[in-house]
């Protein structure tokens, strides 16, 4: 096994779905030339050229709805926004467009596409620029959501994105960018991760603790913390946010019977929202305690370096949480 | 795509060869806008097709005029857009392209549809909600799609439909398959912003689609004066260097030959084209509309430049015989009957089509 960035990772994914399929291209402000705004296309452009590798002007409403009908007649293409921020100047052609065509339409259309960039906040980028999108996409239906949390899940998954039939979000984040981790070798043959399945990052014993994306590695922090403590902390990782996998969830649960979901969006009606509920929907009974959120906190982010960690789950809170639900506190 | 810019740069923008003027056709649009009385169309008509565009205007004109006595049954429900007065624009533009060619309009969509080879009762069945509908019943009267026949939809955002429809162009130049692409929306929809990233990025990789306004005169209810600082719409074109064109579309052979060059050119030289057809709907923006932003006057003045009688009336100096035009109105009335006998009799669609259509594969829950 060979370690490399979640980055180059994605990076990979993108190359390796390119020369298998000359349906899928990828557009995006900076992509091609310029080699990525955060570098995640790097290489691409001399590799694929201006056909498949397509710099687009600032107009996220027009390009997300050009990839939108391009998929509908046939091809795959990935829309990179520069950050999940800005795709909501094209949100209508995510929620009235690509979701919703199959439907309209009897099933006679399908709109194989995947827009994908860094999502969340990265570090003091203010208010504008510090958003959780989650939420908002997986909301709707027609849609998929995937936010991976290794090296390896954004390889596998993002390759799992470009092949399927439907339209499909996926949220990166630039503070995993640089992160390292286990991918196996393309010399091994495809590697492709299944979409729908939360991953248990950490198996424990005392708290299930849910998270994705970025959370997830602030979750295994606060499962060290709790582990110097005497309490052991399962981490479910979700991958994928729509689907939804309750089953490993619930699994985790039946051996805990506590559970604490982390995400750094917004509190209120958020994907945590939806995670709590089906944990005490189908598995009250295993509970011995409420379930608790350690999300965002429910303002703008603020600019303030210090404030910014205040408004974001660290790994004290998220343990501090742990211990409520272990009334250890 | 990017990579071809030296094209654009080499061609300069212009309307039938002329570009710094701002209102080139004016004069010429004037005069048409005057232009009311039936006459011979050019000599080198071909009476046939004149007469099959006739059929398929006429085919349109009764569906919708029985849509509009179904809605008042309550046998449609929801909005309903009609396109009475415009069918010239979407038949005679669509007579100007291949079978394998696109097209993607708006709410107002059955005209289209039919005129791009939808039969009267799938769209009728669409509307009354029923499985046998083209879309299922899930689509309803603003979202008629047919995949064989390169309808690619109707849509109910203003304007969300342009940028779709430039992906679409995008595909056939990127697989370069020869395709053109027909994108319809109203005046009301060159305000927002979608309508302007979609031309922009249409010129800027050169892609061989035409946008049709279909400049009816009224955004919903609010006239054009009152919508647009610069009424005519074409002059768009110009900021993002797209050919153009502007006329009435009182003759739909004349709008099948206008369109037809913007077709030749998005096909031949891939490059887009912006056309403003002034057109004008008889009926209000929706079954809910009153109508009551314009006087009786003006709309009885409109329906004597009725494109439709205007062909009905061509067909007859070429030769027609009032015979020939009772028996082909005959065989209309009976695809009409059959359609609305064709809904009412198909079943309704059950839930358990639902979870299917929304996902490819298994539901996402």
């Amino acid at each position: 096994m060979r370690e490399i960035a979640y980055r180059l990772a994605l990076r990979e994914a993108i190359a390796e779905e390119m020369e298998r399929d000359d349906r899928v291209l990828i557009m995006g402000e900076e992509v091609g030339r310029y080699q990525g705004a955060y570098k995640v296309t790097e290489g691409l452009f001399d590799r694929f050229g201006d056909r498949r590798v397509i710099d687009t002007p600032i107009a996220e409403n027009g390009f997300a709805g050009i990839g939108v009908g391009a998929a509908m007649v046939g091809l795959r293409p990935i829309v990179e926004f520069m950050t999940w921020n800005f795709s909501a100047v094209a949100f209508d052609q995510i929620l009235s467009n690509a979701a919703k065509v199959r439907q309209m339409s009897g099933g006679q259309f399908t709109c194989p596409i995947v827009f994908r960039g860094p999502n969340g906040s990265a570090r003091q980028v203010g208010s504008q620029h510090s958003q959780s999108m989650d939420i908002f996409y997986a909301h709707v239906p027609g849609l998929k959501v995937l936010a991976p949390a290794t090296p390896r899940d954004a390889k596998g998954l993002l390759k799992a994105a470009i092949r399927d039939d439907n339209p499909i979000c996926f949220l990166e984040s630039e503070t995993l960018y640089n992160l390292k981790g286990d991918v196996p070798d393309p010399a091994e043959g495809d590697f492709v991760v299944e979409i729908g399945k939360a991953n248990v990052l950490r198996e424990g014993t005392d708290v299930t603790i849910v998270s994705w994306s970025r959370i997830s590695m602030v979750a295994m922090q606060a499962a060290a913390l709790l582990e110097k403590e005497g309490i052991s902390a399962e981490v479910v990782d979700l991958r994928s946010l729509r689907p939804l996998d309750h089953e490993t969830v619930l699994n985790s649960v039946g051996k805990t019977h506590r559970a604490v979901v982390a995400h750094e969006g917004w509190p209120y009606g958020g994907v945590g929202a939806e995670v709590v509920d089906r944990i005490q929907r189908y598995g009250f009974d295993e509970l011995d305690a409420p379930v608790l959120r350690v999300s965002g906190a429910d303002v703008p982010m603020p600019y303030n370096a210090k404030l910014e960690q205040y408004c974001l789950p660290q790994p004290e809170t998220i343990a501090a949480a742990c211990k409520k639900v272990l009334y250890r506190d | 795509m990017p990579g071809k810019q030296t094209k654009q740069e080499a061609k300069k923008p212009s309307v039938h060869g002329e570009a710094s003027s701002p209102s080139i056709k004016d004069s010429q649009f004037a005069k048409q806008a005057g232009a009311d009385r039936v006459s011979l169309p050019r000599a080198d008509v071909d009476t046939d097709e004149l007469s099959r565009l006739y059929r398929q205007m006429q085919l349109i004109r009764r569906v919708e005029e029985e849509c509009a006595r179904a809605y008042a049954q309550g046998k449609i429900g929801g909005f309903l857009h009609l396109y009475i007065g415009q069918e010239s624009v979407g038949v005679g533009s669509i007579a100007a392209l291949r079978h394998d060619d696109y097209v993607v309009g708006t709410y107002r969509d059955h005209g289209i549809a039919m005129a791009k080879g939808m039969a009267a009762k799938q769209v009728m069945a669409e509307l009354f909600g029923k499985a046998t509908g083209c879309s299922q019943g899930l689509g309803g009267s603003m979202h008629l799609f047919d995949a064989k026949n390169g309808m690619l939809g109707g849509y109910g955002i203003v304007g969300g439909h342009i940028p779709l429809a430039v992906g679409c162009a995008f595909a056939s130049k990127y697989r370069g398959d020869g395709r053109v692409t027909l994108c319809y929306f109203g005046e009301g929809s060159v305000t927002i912003g979608s309508f302007h990233e979609a031309l922009s990025l249409a010129a800027l990789w050169h892609l061989p689609i035409v946008f049709i306004c279909e400049n009816n005169e009224y955004a919903m209810g609010t006239p054009l004066a009152r919508t647009l600082s610069v009424e005519d719409v074409s002059q768009k074109a110009l900021a993002y260097g797209m050919q153009r064109d502007r006329f009435f579309a009182r003759d739909v052979l004349e709008v099948k030959q206008r369109i037809g060059e913007a077709v030749e050119r998005a096909r031949t030289e891939s490059e887009p084209t912006l056309v403003e057809v002034r057109t004008y709907r008889f009926r209000g923006h929706s079954m809910s509309d009153p109508g009551k932003y314009r006087t009786a006057d003006e709309i009885e003045a409109q329906k004597k430049l009725d494109p439709l009688n205007r062909a009905r009336e061509q067909l007859k100096l070429l030769g027609r015989t009032e015979e020939q035009l009772a028996k082909l109105d005959e065989e209309i009335e009976a695809e009409v009957q059959e359609a609305v006998k064709f809904a009412e009799e198909s079943e309704e669609p059950g839930p358990e089509i639902l979870e299917p259509t929304t996902y490819s594969g298994p539901f996402a829950r």
